[in-house]
């Protein structure tokens, strides 16, 4: 994940960024795929793994993988957004969970950049386990830009 | 990974294949550690700010678990919400997280949650959480 802005010149395609999910590292540990994406949104999915469960029995995807799945899910919509990759930090992330996903299921993480300052990036989503209209989970965060002087921009 | 009965390690199969492990206490909280390692990186050189969510996450439950069996409660724990903020990037070596029960009622419990590497007294993620605990019948 070093690449420039310039390296995306028609602008960051999330669909043509899998080497950053591939990678070794946390994304690629936990296997995470690119599923969709439109103009400020990406899709992620997470897939089903034993070694992946919580502490809650029935074989669930544990809440610490959805956390992680809906971190690189809106860093995505915000490159997607930005049409540009530029470093970000989390500066604030909150996940509220309405049900444990189902037993052996997959998760797909969706979240919209809806609102890009200068220096912040803010982001909500949702993470469901095969119907988009019963979530496992909403999410709402705010990015920070890095690696440049908010003042100079 | 296999899954015995009777585990006596308090963790769940995801901490564990993360690599979270326990080192001791901090007022009877269990302090929990990762080595970094290729799992928990993001950005080059940083915890990706995922894996330090799971690790600030598995520290509140092994601290509200350490309480209630101090009690001598066993609820199945649910989660209703986690907020994590952070506090500066988490560089490239070991980090621990230690859980604190701000309220325990009979349903709800709330915990703070620090994480922290070389220096216990500047964090580098902190986490609010709300657990449901749900009696067993019997």
């Amino acid at each position: 994940m070093k690449e420039s802005p310039q390296a995306y010149p028609q602008g960051f395609q999330p669909d043509q960024a899998s080497h950053m999910l591939a990678q070794a590292g946390h994304n690629g540990w936990l296997g995470l795929k690119y599923h969709a994406h439109g103009e400020n949104w990406v899709e992620l999915k997470l897939p089903w793994r034993e070694d992946l469960v919580g502490g809650t029995g029935g074989e669930v995807l544990a809440s610490g993988p959805i956390i992680s799945l809906m971190d690189m899910t809106s860093g995505m919509s915000i490159w997607t957004t930005a049409k540009a990759f530029t470093p970000i930090a989390t500066l604030d992330l909150r996940v509220d969970y309405q049900r444990p996903a189902k037993p052996h299921s997959a998760v797909i993480g969706h979240v919209e950049c809806y609102k890009m300052t200068r220096s912040a990036a803010f982001v909500r989503g949702f993470a469901h386990d095969g119907r988009a209209d019963d979530p496992v989970a909403h999410i709402a965060g705010v990015f920070m830009t890095i690696g440049k002087d908010p003042r100079s921009v | 990974m296999s899954k015995t009965m009777n585990d006596p390690n308090p963790l769940t199969p995801y901490a564990r294949s993360l690599g979270i492990a326990v080192e001791g206490e901090e007022n009877g909280a269990p302090k929990l550690y990762v080595e970094f390692d290729t799992a928990v990186e993001g950005r080059p050189g940083h915890f990706h700010g995922g894996a330090t969510s799971g690790l600030l996450e598995t520290a509140g439950y092994a601290a509200l678990r350490a309480r209630l069996a101090k009690d001598g409660r066993n609820p199945q724990l649910k989660p209703i919400n986690i907020t994590v903020q952070f506090l500066s990037a988490g560089k490239s070596k070991r980090s621990y997280a230690v859980g604190h029960i701000t309220r325990l009622g009979r349903r709800n419990a709330n915990v703070t949650v620090e994480a922290w590497q070389d220096d216990r007294e500047r964090p580098i993620a902190t986490a609010v959480m709300n657990i449901l605990m749900v009696e067993k019948e019997g």
